[in-house]
C-alpha cells in the first residue's frame, strides 16, 4: 500500500522534473541562435526532410479529407435544401480546425517520430558526446536546425493542406454532386474572413509546429540510449504530440472563436 | 543530394506555401484589392436588433451593398444604434427609405434590408434612416396573438 502511494508520488515528481528539463532544454536550444552563414545549410537540409518529404502525405490526406467533407456535408445539408452552403462548411472546417490539427497529427507521425529516432540513435551511438568532445555544441549543431525546421514547415504544410482540401471538396461537391460552382465559392467568400479565420488558423499551426518539434527533439535528446529506449521515446513523441495538439487546439479555439 | 538541389526544393516548397496562402486569401476569403474601395457610413435606430452582428450584410433588393459596422445602445432613447458602411458607388438611396431587419431563409442569418422609398433626395453620409422595422420576434408575435392585441 505504502509502496503504491510512493510510486504514485514518484510519478508526479517525475512528471514535474521532465517538464522542467524540457523547459531548460528549450532555453538552451533557443539561446544558441544558429549562426546565419553556417547554420543556414543545416536548416535547409532539415526543412527538406521535415517539410518537403512530408508534402506527399499532407497533400493526399488533405485531398481525401476535403472530399469526405464534401460528401458528408452534402448528405446532411441537402436534407435542409441548403447544399449551397457546402463551400462555407468545408472552408471554415478546414481553415479553422482540420487544417492545423490534422496536419499537426500527421506531422507528429511522419516527421516527429523520425526526428526522435534520429537524435536518439545519435545519442545511443555517442555521436552527440563526441561532438561535445570536439567542442561542437550539439544543441546548436543538431537540435536547433531541427526545431526551427519544424516551426517553419508546419504552417506551410497546414496552408497547403487547407488549400488542397478545399479543392477536393469542390471536386466532390461541384463536379460530382452538382452544387453550383458560383454558390460554392460565393458562400465561402461571404463567410470566411481572412484575418479572423485564415490568420487564426495559421497562428494555430505555428503553435502546433513549435510544440510538435519541441517534443520530438526533446524526446530524442533525453531518451535512454538503448534500442528499447529509442523505441519508447519515438512512441512517446507521437503520443505526447497528439495529446498536446488536441488539448492546445481546444484552448486556442476557445480563445479565438469562443466569443465569451 | 547536393546542397543546391536541397535549396531549390525547399525554395519550391516555400513558394507552394505562399501560393496556397494567396489562394486562401483571394479565392477562399474573398480578400480582394477591390474591397478596400470607398464606403460611407449611415445610421439606423432599431427597437430590437434581434440577431444581427457586426460584419453582417446590408442589402438592397437582395444585392449586398454594404456591411454592419457596429451596434451600440443609445442611452437616451434606449434604442440600438446601428452604423453601417455602404459602398461608395451606391450613393442615391432615397431619403425616405426604411431599414428592415430580415432573416434569410427559415433559419438563416439576419441582415439589414433597405426597402427603397420614393424621395428625390438621397441619404448623405452620416444621415440616419427615418423609418426602421425591427427584427421579427416569434415569442412576441405569439404573446401578442395570445393576448388578442
Amino acid at each position: 500500500m505504502i509502496d503504491r502511494i510512493a510510486s504514485f508520488g514518484r510519478s508526479g515528481t517525475d512528471l514535474v522534473v521532465s517538464i522542467g528539463r524540457a523547459g531548460r532544454f528549450l532555453a538552451g536550444v533557443l539561446s544558441g541562435v544558429p549562426r546565419p552563414i553556417t547554420g543556414f545549410p543545416l536548416l535547409m537540409k532539415q526543412l527538406y526532410s521535415v517539410g518537403v518529404l512530408s508534402l506527399a502525405i499532407i497533400v493526399v490526406s488533405g485531398l481525401f479529407i476535403g472530399m469526405v467533407l464534401g460528401l458528408q456535408g452534402y448528405t446532411i445539408l441537402s436534407d435542409f435544401g441548403s447544399e449551397a452552403a457546402i463551400g462555407q462548411m468545408i472552408a471554415l472546417t478546414l481553415v479553422r480546425e482540420l487544417g492545423p490539427v490534422v496536419t499537426a497529427l500527421l506531422f507528429a507521425g511522419r516527421a516527429g517520430s523520425a526526428l526522435t529516432a534520429e537524435i536518439g540513435l545519435m545519442k545511443a551511438t555517442e555521436q552527440l558526446s563526441s561532438m561535445e568532445m570536439m567542442g561542437v555544441d550539439p544543441l546548436r549543431r543538431v537540435i536547433a536546425p531541427r526545431l526551427w525546421a519544424g516551426f517553419i514547415a508546419m504552417p506551410v504544410l497546414a496552408i497547403i493542406f487547407s488549400m488542397v482540401g478545399i479543392w477536393g471538396g469542390m471536386l466532390v461537391g461541384v463536379e460530382w454532386l452538382g452544387v453550383f460552382e458560383g454558390s460554392y465559392w460565393g458562400n465561402m467568400q461571404a463567410s470566411v474572413d481572412f484575418w479572423d479565420d485564415v490568420v487564426n488558423g495559421i497562428i494555430k499551426s505555428v503553435v502546433f509546429g513549435f510544440v510538435c518539434a519541441w517534443i520530438a527533439v526533446y524526446q530524442g535528446y533525453d531518451c535512454v540510449p538503448t534500442s528499447a529506449g529509442i523505441s519508447s521515446a519515438t512512441t512517446k513523441t507521437v503520443v505526447y504530440s497528439s495529446l498536446a495538439v488536441l488539448g492546445l487546439d481546444f484552448v486556442l479555439t476557445a480563445v479565438m472563436f469562443g466569443n465569451f | 543530394m547536393t546542397q543546391r538541389t536541397t535549396d531549390i526544393t525547399v525554395g519550391l516548397f516555400m513558394l507552394a506555401g505562399l501560393a496556397a496562402l494567396l489562394f486562401l486569401a483571394l479565392q477562399v476569403s474573398g480578400l480582394s484589392p477591390k474591397s478596400a474601395k470607398s464606403t460611407y457610413t449611415i445610421y439606423a435606430d432599431f427597437n430590437d436588433t434581434g440577431g444581427i452582428t457586426p460584419r453582417g450584410r446590408v442589402s438592397m433588393a437582395g444585392v449586398t451593398v454594404g456591411s454592419i459596422d457596429s451596434i451600440t445602445l443609445n442611452k437616451e432613447t434606449f434604442q440600438a444604434r446601428v452604423a453601417m458602411s455602404i459602398h461608395g458607388d451606391v450613393n442615391n438611396i432615397p431619403a425616405d427609405s426604411a431599414a428592415v431587419i430580415r432573416t434569410s431563409g427559415l433559419l438563416g442569418e439576419q441582415y439589414i434590408d433597405i426597402s427603397i422609398g420614393g424621395d428625390m433626395e438621397s441619404l448623405q453620409p452620416g444621415d440616419t434612416f427615418y423609418s426602421t422595422q425591427s427584427a421579427m420576434n416569434i415569442e412576441r408575435l405569439i404573446s401578442n396573438f395570445a393576448s388578442g392585441k
